[in-house]
C-alpha cells in the first residue's frame, strides 16, 4: 500500500524479552519520529519467553530502517525487522454486531455476508454476531456494504498479524548466535 | 544457607560488589531504610550529601566523566526522583555511565497516588538506557549488577533503579550477582572484516582525508589507537566539544573544533575533503549545520558502537559497527603510510585568518573590560594545560571549550547534548571526587551559577577543591547574543541584577576574589590555584561580547561569521 507522499505501509515484526514496559518503549520510538502506528498486535511468540509485536505504519524505507535500529537499541528488544506486503503472509480479523430486526427488513444483508465469506456466529432476536478474516480492504468493504443498510451496532477490526515468507528464521538465528557467545564467555 | 539480610543491606553489598566508592545523594521517606543501611557502610561507601537532587546526578556525571567509572546517585521517591530527571536526560544524550537509585512507595501502594509516589519508570524510560523497578528484595543483587553492566558497556548511559520500600525492608538470602551477558543486548558487536578492509582502501585512496573525533574515542579508551591511525596516514582531524581531550590540543594534526562555534578551518574543510572519517561522534546538528550541503563532495566512513547512529543525520558510505578500540587498530594495520602535506597546509590560511580576526582579540586584549577568552586561556596555562575543564552552559562554555587547552585525556566535563544550565558547579564537585589528584576548574556564567548555587554548601562541607571561575557579564549572555544577532537587539529578559557573590562565598566560607582590572588577573589566578580547597574567582566580564566565529543556525557548515 502506498500513500500520495510515497510512504509505504511497512509491517514491523519485533521480538522482545517478556519484560514489563516494553510496549510503551516500542511505541515511543514511532511517536518520537512522528510516525503514526496504524495497527498493533502483541502476543507471546512460538519461542518461550519471547513476545512478538506486529506493527504497521506508513513511512519511507529509510525511516523504517531507522525505526528498527532504534527499537533494537532498547535493552530487552531481541530483534526488529520491517517488511513490505510481498514478503509476508498477512491476516486480520473483524467482528460485527448486527441488528436482527434491521436484518429481517433487509434480506440482502445475509447475501452480503455470504458474498464476503463472513461467518454468522450467533443470532438472537436482538442481534447477530458476524466474523470475518481477511485483508484490510475486504474487511472495510464489507463494513461499508453493511453500514449503508444501517444494521451495524458495533464493528471492530483487529490489528494485522503476519508471518514471514522467508525460509530463514531470523529470530532463531539470532538466539542461536547469542547462545553461542554466551557459552564462549563461560 | 546464606544469612538473611534486608533488601537495603543487600543494596549496599551489591554496590560494594560493583566497586562503588562514592555516592552522591539526598535522603527522604521512601529511601530511609537504605540510608539506614548506608550508616553501617560509611567506611566503604563515601556518601556525599548534596543540597538538591539535581546536584547529585550532575555530580555523579562529573565523577563518571573524569574517572571512567560509573557515577552513582541515590535519592528519595517523588520529588527526589523527579529532581534527577534533567541529569538522567543529560547523561543519556552525552553517553555518561550512571546509576540512579531512587526510593519508591511499597508495591501495595503503587498506582494509588500514595504520598510521594511518582511513576518514575514511566518518566525515565524514554530518557534512560534502562529503567527498572525493584519490587522484591530477592531482585536487588540481579538488578544492581544488570544496571552497572548496562550503564558502562557498549555506548554508556544512565540507568534508573526504582527501589520499592518493601523491597528495601524485605529479607533476602543475599548472594552477589555478576551480570555480564544479556541475550537481547550485544554491546560489543563483532567487527566485520570486510568493512575494515573497505575502510582501509578508502583511506588509502583518499587525497584529502579528514577525521572527526567525538567522545566515543575517549569512552572507548582509544585515544592511542586513533592517534596511531591518524599519524600513520597523516590525517588531519577536528574534534567535537565532548571529544576535546581525545588528543592533545597542540597535536600537529589537530585542526581544532567542529561546529557552530568551532574553528574556521575544520568547518570549511569539512566541505572540501574527499573523505570524512567520523569516529565516535554522532553528527549533531550543532556540528553539521545545514545537512543538505554538509560534506556532499566527500565519501563518509562512520565508526560507532551504536548502530542507530548510522545514516541518522548524515548519509554514510561505510559503517564500521563496534568498539573503536578494536576496529581502529584493525584498519591502521591495513592503511599505508602516507603524507598529505599540501592538504594539511591548506588548513593554515583559515587558522591564520581566524587568529587575526577573532582569537588574538579574544585572548590578548589590551584595553577595555575583561573578556572570557583571555580568562579561560590564562587559567588553562596557569594550570599547565593539565587541569580538568568543567563548564556550565552559555558563552562561558563556548569560550572555555574554544580557549582551554588539553594535554591529558578525560579532561572535559560539559553538557553537550542537552545544554543544561546549572550543570557546571555540581559536575565539578563530582570531578574532584573522580579525579582527586587533578586540578578541577569550572567556568560558569552568572545565570547558570545561580541555577545550582546551593551546591556551594556541598563544596563547603566536603572542602571539595573546586576552582570556580565566575564569568560575570550581568546578562544571560548566550541568549543576549542571539537576540543581538537574530532578534534586532530586543533584549527580552536577558539583563540580570546580580547579588553580591563575594558575600555569598563568604557565607559558605569559600575564599573569594573579584577581578575587574586586567592587571590583577594573573595574580588572582595564581592565588586561586595556590589556595588549597575551593576558591571562587569572580571576573567582571565585558557585558555585551559575542562568541565568534559562528555558523548561524541552519546555515552551511562552511559559512562561518567571523564578525
Ligand atoms: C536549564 C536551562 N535553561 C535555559 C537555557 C537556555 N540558555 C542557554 S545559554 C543561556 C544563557 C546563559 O547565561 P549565563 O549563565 O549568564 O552564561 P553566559 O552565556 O552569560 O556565559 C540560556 C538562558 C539552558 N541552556 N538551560
Amino acid at each position: 500500500m502506498e500513500q500520495d507522499n510515497g510512504n509505504k505501509l511497512y509491517t514491523f515484526l519485533i521480538y522482545s524479552e517478556n519484560i514489563a514496559g516494553l510496549l510503551s518503549q516500542i511505541s515511543a520510538v514511532f511517536t518520537r519520529r512522528q510516525v503514526n502506528i496504524e495497527t498493533l498486535n502483541v502476543c507471546a511468540s512460538s519461542t518461550p519467553g519471547v513476545h512478538k509485536y506486529t506493527v504497521t505504519a506508513f513511512c519511507d524505507e529509510e525511516m523504517a530502517k531507522m525505526l528498527t535500529k532504534q527499537m533494537e537499541k532498547k535493552i530487552d528488544v531481541l530483534k526488529a525487522n520491517y517488511f513490505t506486503d510481498d514478503q509476508i503472509f498477512i491476516n486480520e480479523t473483524c467482528l460485527f454486531k448486527l441488528s436482527t430486526p434491521v436484518m429481517l427488513e433487509n434480506p440482502q444483508v445475509c447475501s452480503i455476508v455470504r458474498l464476503y465469506g463472513a461467518r454468522i456466529v450467533e443470532v438472537n432476536p436482538t442481534y447477530a454476531t458476524v466474523e470475518k478474516t481477511g485483508m484490510t480492504g475486504d474487511i472495510l468493504s464489507l463494513f461499508n456494504a453493511l453500514n449503508v443498510i444501517g444494521c451495524v451496532l458495533q464493528f471492530v477490526r483487529s490489528g494485522r498479524i503476519a508471518i514471514t515468507k522467508s525460509k530463514i528464521e531470523h529470530l532463531d538465528e539470532y538466539l542461536a548466535e547469542r547462545e553461542k557467545s554466551r557459552q564462549e564467555m563461560e | 544457607m546464606a544469612e538473611k539480610i534486608t533488601g537495603a543491606e543487600a543494596m549496599m553489598r551489591a554496590l560494594e560488589h560493583e566497586g562503588v566508592e562514592t555516592l552522591f545523594g539526598y535522603p527522604g521517606g521512601a529511601i530511609m531504610p537504605t540510608y539506614d543501611a548506608l550508616y553501617d557502610h560509611k567506611k566503604t561507601l563515601n556518601h556525599v550529601l548534596v543540597r538538591h537532587e539535581q546536584g547529585a546526578v550532575h555530580a555523579a556525571q562529573g565523577y563518571a566523566r573524569v574517572s571512567g567509572k560509573v557515577g552513582c546517585a541515590i535519592v528519595t521517591s517523588g520529588p527526589g526522583a523527579t529532581n534527577t530527571v534533567t541529569g538522567v536526560a543529560d547523561a543519556m544524550m552525552d553517553s555518561t555511565p550512571m546509576v540512579v537509585i531512587c526510593g519508591q512507595v511499597g508495591v501495595a501502594m503503587l498506582g494509588t497516588d500514595a504520598f510521594q509516589e511518582v511513576d518514575v519508570v514511566g518518566v525515565t524510560q524514554p530518557i534512560s538506557k534502562w529503567s527498572y523497578q525493584i519490587r522484591r528484595a530477592e531482585d536487588v543483587a540481579w538488578a544492581v549488577s544488570r544496571a552497572f553492566y548496562i550503564a558502562k558497556s557498549g555506548r554508556p548511559g544512565p540507568v534508573v533503579l526504582d527501589f520499592a520500600k518493601n523491597a528495601q525492608t524485605g529479607m533476602v538470602e543475599y548472594e552477589p550477582a555478576s551480570v555480564g551477558f544479556i541475550r537481547s543486548y550485544n554491546p560489543y558487536p563483532e567487527i566485520k572484516k570486510a568493512a575494515v578492509v573497505e575502510a582501509a582502501k578508502m583511506i588509502n585512496d583518499s587525497v584529502k582525508p579528514f577525521a572527526l573525533l567525538g567522545q566515543g574515542v575517549e569512552l572507548g579508551g582509544a585515544s592511542d589507537e586513533v592517534k596511531e591511525l591518524l599519524e600513520k596516514a597523516q590525517i588531519p582531524f577536528g574534534t567535537t566539544f565532548l571529544g576535546l581531550s581525545d588528543m592533545p590540543s597542540d597535536h600537529p594534526l589537530n585542526m581544532g573544533i567542529l561546529g557552530m562555534h568551532g574553528n574556521l578551518g575544520p568547518n570549511v574543510m569539512t566541505n572540501q575533503c574527499d573523505l570524512l572519517i567520523a569516529i565516535g561522534m554522532r553528527f549533531d546538528d550543532r556540528v553539521t549545520g545545514n545537512l543538505a550541503t554538509y560534506a556532499k563532495q566527500a565519501k563518509v566512513i562512520h565508526f560507532d558502537i551504536d548502530a542507530s547512529e548510522f545514516n541518522k543525520n548524515v548519509k554514510i558510505d561505510l559503517a564500521i559497527h563496534g568498539d573503536c578500540k578494536a576496529s581502529i587498530p584493525a584498519v591502521t594495520e591495513l592503511v599505508s603510510e602516507a603524507k598529505h602535506d599540501a592538504w594539511i597546509a591548506s588548513f593554515k590560511p583559515y587558522a591564520e585568518k581566524e587568529y587575526n580576526k577573532v582569537i588574538n582579540k579574544a585572548i590578548n586584549p589590551t584595553k577595555g573590560p575583561l573578556l572570557m577568552g583571555e580568562v579561560v586561556r590564562k587559567v588553562s596555562e596557569a594550570a599547565n594545560n593539565e587541569a580538568i575543564m568543567v563548564t556550565d552552559v552559555g558563552q562561558n562554555q563556548l569560550f572555555a571549550c574554544r580557549y582551554f587547552k588539553f594535554t591529558k585525556p578525560r579532561s572535559v566535563v560539559t553538557s553537550g547534548g542537552i545544554g543544561t544550565m546549572g550543570f557546571g558547579l555540581p559536575a565539578a564537585i563530582g570531578a574532584t571526587f573522580g579525579a582527586p589528584d587533578r586540578t578541577v576548574c569550572v567556568f560558569c556564567g552568572d545565570g547558570g551559577f545561580q541555577m545550582t548555587i546551593q551546591e556551594l554548601g556541598t563544596i563547603m562541607e566536603q572542602g571539595a577543591p573546586v576552582k570556580i571561575i565566575l564569568l560575570n557579564n550581568n546578562f544571560l549572555g548566550n541568549v543576549r547574543q542571539w537576540q543581538e544577532m537574530f532578534f534586532h537587539r530586543r533584549y527580552s529578559f536577558t539583563p540580570m541584577d546580580n547579588p553580591d557573590y563575594e558575600l555569598i562565598a563568604k557565607g559558605y566560607r569559600i575564599p573569594v576574589k573579584t577581578v575587574v582590572e586586567r592587571a590583577d588577573l594573573d595574580a588572582a589566578i595564581k592565588e586561586m590555584l595556590a589556595t588549597p580547597g575551593p576558591f571562587l574567582l569572580q571576573c567582571a566580564i565585558k557585558e555585551e561580547d559575542n562568541v565568534l566565529p559562528m555558523t548561524p543556525p541552519g546555515a552551511n557548515v562552511d559559512e562561518m561569521l567571523l564578525e
